[in-house]
């Protein structure tokens, strides 16, 4: 195997420092320009938004410089705090107790040890077949029916989202792709950065140019001129870090857009589940951001794609 | 150490939004009232407080609970600094109310939970006189109200593994009892003003 830092991961690794720092430089400018209130609050929160994607991305290339067992964790700590928020937003009753303990302290640990194990005939059906089979017969036995059916599909969507997904990010160091051995950390790098950059950009390109919104009863901040604005830019982007990928410039930029559309879509679908339950954001975990389902909901929808495209196409 | 261990501990269970809406932190006397939904209110509501008041403040709770098993014991008397009333069958020398009084002493806040006892969800119960008496007799203590939400799903009556959702307090502005205020009255608009945290 070769080791994890070679040179094309410091490039990339490298970028994401000089755009942070970019954007730390940018943030402080505009601090000091504007002085309306609510320019400033703008800016505030772009610049707590910043502040937090230094932390981020400190955690995460620490993580990755462990491999397989520091990305693994990593993301099992990130599936514990998704879950946690989403079934704290999720009406649960006293008869789910049980079921909720197999769900956090047994389904979600052996999902990430099934990754750590690189167990990919287990990893990809333990929780829409087994969990999703057994998980309802604990809250069966407990007796309580009333809304049986909806509280087991929320706590089984939970599941799905918050584990099931964001374990396929850290499962794109058990791929193999020929001609591509050892270098597997770059992919997990390319999907979050595509996925985070696409956020970002349809958030600058909606925020300055944005008129038209797509779906004004479930995102107001979803503008026409985001979403085309940041898929053309985020692909473009994407296109350009081919050479740190399995891909051709074409292919790259074809995985990309299938990033950014799944990604738009998750926001949608996210945004839609807090609508119903009636919040803004998923919790306060991180300044800025909102909850850690906030900051997730996109990469939720493009990692078990992803994983599966290159697998299907590459491997 | 145990404190401090017991303190991270609770804030990582129940994962605790804390927002003090009508009131800031202070360690001047104190008696937060609160709904009482699980055995980790008292816990969560002292851990929540900033470590200057978490010293002077005690938790009040059911001595028929806490002596139970030697580490509820430990915890109660060691470490919480808890106030043990008896709950079941006062008596003129077991009163909750002196035990409380002596307890306030000259620098001591209470957390206490008028109910009496946990409510498995829904709506609080009645409150109990003892609020009542206890604001007779320290007009200069102040009286907040805590609302407490989500640790019954936490940890809901009877079981013994909590789940580790995501808990919130919200601390209320102070209350006084009126002059020639009725008890009922006043227990009822002590009640409100837990109730109308939720809005908050």
């Amino acid at each position: 195997m070769n080791p994890p830092w070679d040179k094309q991961l410091i490039g990339l690794g490298g970028g994401v420092l000089m755009l942070l720092l970019a954007a730390s430089i940018i943030g402080w400018f505009l601090s000091r320009r504007f002085t309306n209130p609510q320019g400033k609050a703008t800016i505030e929160n772009l610049n707590a938004r910043t502040r937090a994607w230094w932390v981020m991305a400190l955690v995460f290339g620490l993580a990755m410089a462990l491999g397989l067992v520091g990305t693994t964790i990593l993301f099992g700590l990130v599936s514990f705090l998704a879950l946690r928020e989403f079934i704290t937003l999720t009406p649960t009753t006293p008869g789910d107790h049980r079921t909720l303990f197999w769900t956090f302290f047994v389904v979600l640990p052996l999902q990430y040890a099934l990754i750590g194990l690189q167990w990919y005939g287990l990893f990809s059906i333990l929780i829409p077949v087994y969990a999703f089979l057994i998980l309802p017969l604990r809250s069966a036995a407990a007796g309580d029916c009333h809304n049986f059916l909806e509280r087991t599909a929320k706590i089984q969507w939970g599941l799905m989202i918050c584990v099931y997904c964001v374990s396929y990010i850290p499962a794109l160091l058990t791929l193999h792709i020929p001609g591509y051995a050892g270098q597997n950390a770059k992919l997990v790098f390319y999907l979050v950065l595509v996925a985070q950059l696409s956020d970002v950009l349809q958030y600058v390109w909606g925020k300055t140019l944005g008129r038209t919104k797509i779906a004004p009863d479930v995102s107001p901040n979803k503008t026409w001129a985001g979403f085309i604005g940041g898929v053309a830019s985020t692909v473009l982007v994407g296109a350009g870090l081919w050479w740190a990928t399995p891909f051709t410039p074409w292919q790259s930029a074809g995985m990309s857009l299938a990033i950014t559309f799944m990604g738009f879509g998750g926001g949608l679908v996210m945004s839609a589940i807090k609508r119903d339950r009636g919040i803004k954001d998923y919790g306060n975990l991180i300044e800025g951001h909102g909850g850690m389902m906030d900051r997730i909901d996109s990469l939720c929808y493009t990692a078990p794609v992803f994983f599966h495209l290159t697998r299907y196409f590459f491997t | 150490m145990t404190k401090l261990l017991l303190v991270i501990a609770a804030k990582l269970i129940s994962g605790t939004t804390v927002r003090w809406v009508g009131c800031q932190p202070d360690s001047r006397q104190r008696i937060y009232f609160a709904n009482h939904t699980s055995n980790l209110d008292a816990l969560v509501i002292w851990a929540s407080l900033p470590s200057a008041v978490r010293t002077v403040t005690r938790p009040v709770a059911a001595r028929d609970y806490w002596l139970k098993g030697a580490i509820r014991r430990y915890l109660a008397i060691h470490v919480l600094n808890a106030v043990l009333i008896e709950r079941k069958r006062p008596t003129v020398q077991d009163n909750p109310l002196h035990d409380m009084l002596a307890a306030l002493g000259d620098r001591h806040s209470l957390i206490i939970f008028p109910e009496g006892g946990r409510q498995s969800g829904g709506e609080m119960s009645p409150f109990k006189g003892g609020l009542f008496h206890l604001a007779k007799n320290r007009p200069d203590v102040e009286f907040i109200p805590v609302l407490v939400e989500n640790l019954n799903r936490i940890l809901p009556k009877g079981e013994i593994v909590p789940v580790p959702l995501l808990g919130s307090l919200r601390f209320g502005a102070p209350i006084k009892l009126g002059s020639g205020e009725e008890k009922a009255v006043f227990l009822e608009r002590a009640r409100t003003a837990i109730q109308v945290l939720q809005t908050t």
